[in-house]
């Protein structure tokens, strides 16, 4: 009873067995054990509330938050003990902070509502009691027959059935799951492939045992028993049976699948979630800081307490004659007194924590993320592709990046492969003109006559238009009749091939001009026109690539008869299995071609004898239905199948690097960020191609670490490189590693590695493995000095690299979309990449940074007169502010100003940014929010408390000094002052410093940052006017009528107000401008620079600064016009000119 | 997230594959080319650079140090007397009454302190009554009172509020009026000035009691149970009388309009200071005429009926008279404040003056690198 309790709490995984079993049809067994299963329903469930919990649920997540927290405690404490500020003034600020954030949060979930209910609510048609029904996606169940028409996607996993092809085929595109565009086909199992209709299907009894659901898409493990005539019939299920949902059915009129995971359970669902969580440097220091202010609070909590019993520890202080406690008062316990006063201190003074920074940042991030979707210098014509934003908190960590960790190809590279030359049998060839011609002979055969090919070229040829999985696409009018192709001679221009690997494509796109013409398969048939001339090949098995083994087999059964295994992949994966063929001269090929930075494949064959064959058939079907450790079980075979092979020859295929490519990289070396260039290719491809796209200098040394088989012999090698790098440290170095040398390096000799790599420019590392990849940048990322790390890369192989770094970066090229889904932000290209980090993150740094610092300072500006209140108060608690003035500072008076900079603040132009990188050396290291600014803020936000607070004192004397005469026109009066006047004084003083202060910060004035800077202090001054203008009846006491009318009316209040206020940002200033011209960093250099540069006059660009300022003033006007969106091409030219002028 | 995501990549697909081409124009995600996305608004860029910064600090200079030296002639023309009449030295004409001091004496105690002016004190002269060590800004204290009772609620004068306590119900158990510690603990000294004239005459300065609140005070924040007009007596009735007043409410003054609530005196306590070292509004002594000043030069006394009794926690009382300017009492520092910003301001000018000459250029000449 108590574990089912729990199993419906979700405590318990319900029973757990390896496989579930699904009857189709839900028809169960009527006689043996049966023990139903419990399944998910066809539901989905993206959202995270629902009505009912909203409210409890939401509250709960915000309250983990550790700030929220502990205003929450403050307003407890405030509602249970007697406490100076009533619960409202800190239970308001709490309550709208989170209402804002409870707000975005709801209205996020509402749209996951929406889509949801779209989702679960689509009609879809179930065999139900022998007639097809039509229901709603979220009825069905496990078990259930859906059929699913042309050009719809698949509302559940299903096992396919049977489709509407005699041979159960079905092809399916999966570019909302994994943004492959390439069509694939899945199949039937042949004996349920014949129940093509309801009635047949209702007959059918089968059962269906696969694995339990897992996130993997590309990994299904099932079998399927039928019963046919009282007869068992087992076949194995794979992903090739598996029709997943988000996947839509294409060139099919309709298929019958099998439910088999439903709802959440379904791998699409699985995928979506649990992303990892990253926080960004500023978050962590952020804390950092909050924990610096608990201290600071609880410190002047403490002392206020202590200060406060050693004042009054005489009677005369305590409870003079005429300020007597009550008996309650007097009665209560000393300990309990001395803990309420604490608890009182702390809340008088717990506004030092800044309330509503974490919804400030989040509003900064959220909003502020949508610029780099907005730029259109992160859009991509040819492709129609913006740049997109996954998660919102890494903003400013793009300003921080010190080490980039890029993939190659389909990165730098287009990934848009053409195939150049090729090795076949030991003779060079090069494609001239859609021939293939033997290095060396010209190509004088003349147009139109019949080229011959020897026997190994066609061979050679065969192989490669054989060995692949590509796709052959027809013209839809073509599709339906996908029989007829075989008698569709002329069908060349219709026909387009559909691949997973550009390689593959590439590839038979080439045999195809040369005359071996892949014509598609039909059924088990593979057919290959050569010249005109038909053949089919019967595809026996195919032996799919991964990214472990690096190749790829077919085995066909040729039209003679003969069973032959082509297989193609890497070379360091073939040529150690090669029995026969021209090994040492093909080699020698391969190296050439690499060296010229083209991909190299190798290609072989190997012929079956009929009892080797058998043998084979036999490995690869146990293994192929193998339920447990199929996959290990099946590298064991694809191994022990794909040797002796047969050496036909290799292929190089050129990859272009993309536009720009050697720029961007120069000015990432620039912005001090190492690039780090991973990739799977081969050693001599890797270092031509880093040559080319300018991640190797000529003038490099390049160091090399590769092909280590030992230990020892690693670490002598690292020991030999970092003594070099020692010996000459002018020259830049760069080193090259591979991936075997590297597993062995990062082994035992970690931190040599590291100083090796660390004194090194540029780092290549070629032959990795995927999760070789995530652990470079996990070593990187966890050395002493924590850099920030960047990786960017287009494929699924980037994926865990991505995921590691601290931000990752998806390139949406052509290898699908897994990069761009796992990633932090996606962009079109590479070269995007310098305007991401160099104006982007730079300016989302600069801005969250003076958010972070900004916050601090006015919170410390707040509550530091009070602290300094309470010794000319007898530590009585007292206010200085009026409650609704500490109610509302933080969220009414100085709110937008800052929100409004975090949003729009533009320290230097963008084009400076992006044409000087240097300038992104000034904000690395998290310099803005390091100790000694953090320190600095404070400081000055004490320093300003003390100037509001003893200014005031000063200037006010005895209270009746300052209020003058204010009635000028009347009589001369003089009256009193007040506590409460004096607070609003310090108040008034304060408001207006700390929102010139940050207007003094703020470098970037639009019309906005003008409406919300004076407006704010307009809203300040208006709503005291109103606020103290009115007997609040509500109100427990009216402390504050009149009070503020009284003090503007007197001229002195205005001049102790002005003077206070000068007095507090005047040092400021003349720090400001001596740091300028004294020490100035670069950035405050190319402030100068971007305004000589923005007057668009290269007269005044060209000449010395000191005179070019003297004409900057009068042209001051000139340059806000010229600021406008208009002139940007102007002031380009203008940068651009001026760069080189330099150089 | 998740379906939402799934949908909108499915919406895309659907789209491109059975929009004509008119359609897909328009589904470009091209973002827009405006200023505001492309972070492009005009916008002034200000720099602080010497170049801009030194007009502004002459300017502030030259503007400063006259105002400063205005303010503080002003302030140095205000004329204040003040004289401390506490009574702690046995020499002092107080002590008496300062040592002999009991809440319920029903005899006032009385001294009087000779003192001599030097200077005439022309136009208008503020009297103050001023306390140290008085901690009217204790929050025990501050809270303790009822602005509705104030304010001429009946309920509130019946009920008033627990902050009052323990000044809220009189030994008779029936509520004070005016309840709480700042009302009970009102200021009760009276203060009178006589002019002795050099033939030895004493003269009666009249002192103006009016017109030393706010006047918002005075006329919407304090009110009378029952308006203004009404019969006071009946309207307390039912309190009883703070426990260190000699006499209730109603009989504060016997000018009705300055009786009750709005007796000026009782709203200026009631205003608590700032600091515990403060001085209130006492009375005004009007000028007479042109010709005459109002207080001239020579001897006066000052007579005193003490009844506050300041000595249990070291407190100070003092009378003050003080002249007044277009910018309030006598204050140097805020004269000084100005002419010390405005001079640093231009000194400063003149520094970053230099300093822009001799490294100006050094600095600009060595550009950004690369």
């Amino acid at each position: 009873m108590l574990r089912w309790i729990r199993q419906q709490l979700g405590f318990d995984p319900p029973h757990q067995s390896d496989t579930r079993t699904v009857y189709i049809a839900n028809r169960f067994p009527q006689h043996g054990h049966y023990v139903p299963q419990r399944f998910a329903d066809n539901r989905i469930i993206s959202s995270k509330y629902t009505v009912w919990n909203f409210v409890p649920k939401n509250l709960f997540e915000q309250f983990r938050r550790i700030a929220n927290f502990y205003f929450l405690i403050i307003f407890l404490v405030q509602l249970m003990i007697d406490t100076p500020t009533s619960p409202v003034t800190s239970g308001l600020p709490l309550f709208f902070v989170i209402t804002v954030t409870a707000i975005k949060q709801g209205y996020e979930d509402w749209l996951r509502h929406k889509a949801d209910n779209e989702v679960n609510g689509a009609p879809v048609f179930v065999v139900r009691s022998g007639s097809l029904v039509q229901t709603r996606s979220k009825n069905i169940r496990v078990g259930d027959i859906v059929r699913v028409a042309k050009d719809e996607t698949f509302p559940a996993d299903l096992a396919l059935l049977s489709s509407d092809r005699a041979e159960g085929t079905c092809h399916i595109t999966t570019t909302s799951l994994d943004g492959e565009t390439n069509l694939k086909t899945h199949y039937a199992v042949p004996e349920t492939a014949v129940s093509q209709s309801v009635s047949r299907l209702e007959a059918l009894q089968a059962v269906v045992e696969c694995q339990q659901p897992e996130a993997d898409l590309y990994r299904f493990v099932g079998r399927i028993t039928v019963t046919q005539q009282g007869e068992e019939i087992v076949r194995p299920l794979g992903p090739e049976n598996l029709l997943l949902r988000g996947a839509r059915l294409k060139n099919t009129k309709e298929i019958f699948g099998v439910a088999v995971y439903t709802g959440m359970e379904s791998k699409m669902a699985l995928n979506y979630k649990c992303k990892s969580q990253k926080r960004s440097a500023v978050e962590k220091s952020m804390n950092t800081f909050l924990i610096i202010y608990l201290g600071i609070l609880l410190f002047e909590a403490i002392l206020s307490t202590i200060l406060k019993y050693a004042w009054q520890a005489e009677d005369k202080w305590n409870e003079p004659f005429y300020n007597q406690k009550t008996d309650l008062e007097r009665n209560s316990s000393q300990i309990l007194k001395f803990i309420s006063d604490f608890l009182a201190f702390l809340v008088l003074y717990n506004f030092i924590i800044p309330i509503s920074l974490y919804v400030t940042v989040e509003m900064q991030k959220f909003l502020g993320s949508f610029f780099i979707g907005w730029d259109l210098d992160l859009y991509h014509e040819e492709s129609d592709q913006k740049a997109q934003v996954n998660t919102s908190d890494l903003n400013e960590e793009l300003g921080q990046v010190e080490y980039v960790f890029t993939d190659k190809t389909g990165t730098l590279t287009e990934n848009e492969m053409q195939f150049r030359e090729c090795s076949i049998n030991g003779i060079k060839y090069q494609e001239i003109n859609g021939k293939l011609v033997p290095e060396g002979v010209a190509d004088d055969s003349p147009d139109g006559s019949i080229p011959r090919l020897i026997r190994e070229e066609e061979l050679f040829l065969k192989a490669v238009s054989l060995c692949h999985t590509v796709q052959i696409s027809y013209d839809l009018d073509q599709a339906d009749g996908f029989g007829d192709t075989f008698s569709h001679t002329n069908g060349f221009s219709q026909m387009e091939y559909y691949a997973s690997s550009p390689d593959e494509k590439a590839l038979v796109e080439a045999t195809k001009r040369m005359g071996v013409t892949f014509m598609g398969s039909h059924a088990e048939y593979m057919e290959v026109k050569t010249f005109g001339k038909s053949e089919r090949y019967k595809l026996l098995h195919v032996l799919e690539f991964d990214a472990n083994r690096r190749r790829m087999s077919v085995i066909l059964q040729t039209p003679s008869g003969e069973k032959v295994m082509f297989t193609k992949g890497a070379e360091s994966a073939i040529l150690p299995y090669i029995k026969s063929g021209e090994l040492e001269k093909t080699r020698v090929h391969v190296d050439e071609f690499a060296l010229k930075g083209l991909r190299t494949l190798v290609v072989a064959c190997r012929h079956f004898s009929v009892e080797e064959y058998r043998d084979v058939d036999r490995r690869l079907h146990e293994a192929r239905t193998a339920l447990q450790q199929r996959e290990e079980r099946l590298a064991d075979v694809f191994s022990f199948i794909e040797q002796d092979l047969e050496l036909l020859g290799a292929t190089g295929v050129e990859d272009k690097l993309q536009e720009k490519v050697q720029e961007t990289i120069e000015a990432l070396r620039l912005a001090g960020i190492k690039v780090w260039v991973l990739t799977g290719d081969k050693h001599e491809t890797a270092v031509s191609v880093s040559l080319s796209c300018g991640h190797f200098h000529r003038t490099m040394n390049i160091l090399e670490l590769v092909q280590q088989k030992s230990d020892n012999e690693c670490a002598e090698q690292l020991r030999r490189l970092a003594r070099r790098i020692k010996e000459d440290h002018v020259i830049q170095h760069g080193l090259v590693v591979d991936g075997a040398s590297l597993s062995l390096a990062l082994r035992e000799h970690e931190k040599l590695f590291m100083d090796v790599s660390k004194n090194c420019s540029a780092v290549l590392c070629c032959r990795m493995a995927p999760l070789q990849k995530a652990k470079v940048v996990r070593l990187l990322k966890t050395s002493p000095e924590k850099p920030i790390t960047l990786a960017i890369g287009d494929g699924a192989n980037d994926v865990s690299m991505i995921q590691e770094a601290h931000v990752g970066i998806g390139i949406m090229g052509k290898e699908g979309r897994q990069a761009v889904r796992n990633s932090d932000y996606a962009i079109a290209r590479f070269r995007f990449l310098s305007k991401l980090l160099l104006v982007h993150g730079h300016f989302y740094y600069i801005r969250i940074a003076t958010l972070v610092q900004y916050f601090f300072y006015k919170n410390v500006c707040f509550i530091t007169p009070q602290f300094l209140y309470q010794f000319f108060c007898l530590f009585s608690q007292q206010t200085l502010y009026d409650s609704v003035y500490l109610t509302l500072y933080n969220i009414c008076f100085t709110s937008l100003p800052i929100l409004v900079y975090s949003l729009f603040e533009q320290l230097v132009h963008p084009h400076v940014l992006q044409s000087h990188p240097a300038l992104y050396r000034d904000i690395s290291k998290n310099s803005m929010l390091s100790f000694k600014t953090f320190l600095y803020w404070t400081m000055l936000g004490f320093c300003h408390a003390f100037v509001f607070f003893f200014g005031s004192y000063i200037l006010m004397g005895e209270d009746t000094t300052l209020l003058g005469n204010g009635q000028i026109f009347r009589a001369n009066r003089q009256l009193m002052f007040g506590n409460w006047t004096f607070g609003t004084m310090v108040f008034t003083v304060m408001v207006i410093t700390v929102t010139l202060k940050l207007a003094l910060e703020t470098h970037f004035w639009t019309w906005i940052h003008h409406f919300v800077t004076w407006g704010s202090i307009a809203f300040y001054f208006i709503f005291s006017l109103f606020y103290g203008g009115i007997i609040w009846p509500f109100l427990h006491t009216q402390d504050m009528y009149f009070v503020f009318v009284q003090l503007l009316s007197s001229g002195s209040a205005w001049f102790a107000i002005i003077i206070i206020v000068t007095g507090c940002l005047f040092p400021d200033v003349i720090k400001k401008v001596l740091y300028r011209h004294l020490q100035p960093t670069s950035t405050q250099k190319s402030q100068m620079y971007s305004n000589r540069v923005a007057i668009g006059d290269d007269f005044i660009a060209l000449q010395p600064l000191s005179r070019a300022k003297n004409q900057l003033g009068k042209i001051r006007w000139k340059r806000i016009r010229f600021q406008s969106a208009q002139n940007m091409t102007l002031l380009k030219a203008g940068t651009e000119g001026r760069t080189i002028g330099n150089c | 997230m998740m379906a939402s995501s799934y949908n909108a990549k499915e919406e895309d697909g659907h789209h491109s594959g059975a929009s004509g081409p008119g359609g897909a124009a328009a589904k470009s995600k091209k973002p827009d080319n405006t200023a505001f996305k492309q972070q492009r608004l005009p916008a002034w860029q200000p720099i602080l650079t010497a170049g801009t910064v030194l007009p502004a600090f002459f300017v502030i200079g030259l503007i400063f140090i006259p105002i400063g030296i205005g303010l503080y002639v002003t302030s140095n023309n205000i004329k204040e007397f003040e004289i401390d009449y506490t009574g702690i030295d046995m020499s002092s004409p107080c002590f008496n009454c300062s040592q002999n001091f009991s809440w319920n004496s029903t005899k006032p105690c009385k001294c009087s302190l000779p003192f001599s002016l030097d200077q005439p004190f022309e136009s208008n002269v503020f009297v103050y009554y001023g306390l140290s060590n008085f901690y009217q800004n204790h929050r025990r204290y501050v809270k303790s009172r009822d602005d509705s009772q104030l304010n001429g609620d009946l309920f509130s004068l019946t009920h008033p509020s627990k902050e009052c306590e323990p000044y809220r119900t009189g030994s008779d158990n029936k509520p004070i009026a005016p309840c709480g510690a700042i009302a009970n603990s009102m200021f009760n000294d009276t203060l009178e000035l006589y002019y002795i004239d050099p033939n030895e005459t004493r003269t009666l300065i009249p002192l103006v009691k009016k017109g030393i609140a706010w006047w918002t005070d005075k006329h919407v924040k304090f009110r009378n149970p029952g308006g203004n007009n009404s019969n006071l007596t009946a309207s307390f009735q039912g309190n009883s009388k703070p426990v260190n007043w000699n006499k209730p409410a109603y009989e504060l003054d016997a000018d009705p309009e300055n009786n009750g609530f709005i007796n000026e005196d009782f709203i200026v306590w009631m205003r608590t200071a700032a600091l515990p070292t403060f001085r209130k509004l006492y009375r005004i002594i009007q000028r007479k005429n042109n010709m005459t000043p109002t207080l001239p030069r020579g001897n006066y006394t000052l007579e005193v009926t003490y009844n506050y009794p300041v000595r249990s926690f070291e407190g100070r009382k003092r009378m003050i008279l003080s002249t007044i300017s277009w910018m309030g009492g006598k204050n140097p520092f805020l004269g000084i404040a100005y002419i010390t910003v405005g001079s640093v301001c231009f000194f400063l000018g003149v520094v970053l003056l230099i300093i822009h000459h001799k490294y100006g250029n050094r600095s600009n000449n060595s550009d950004i690198p690369n």
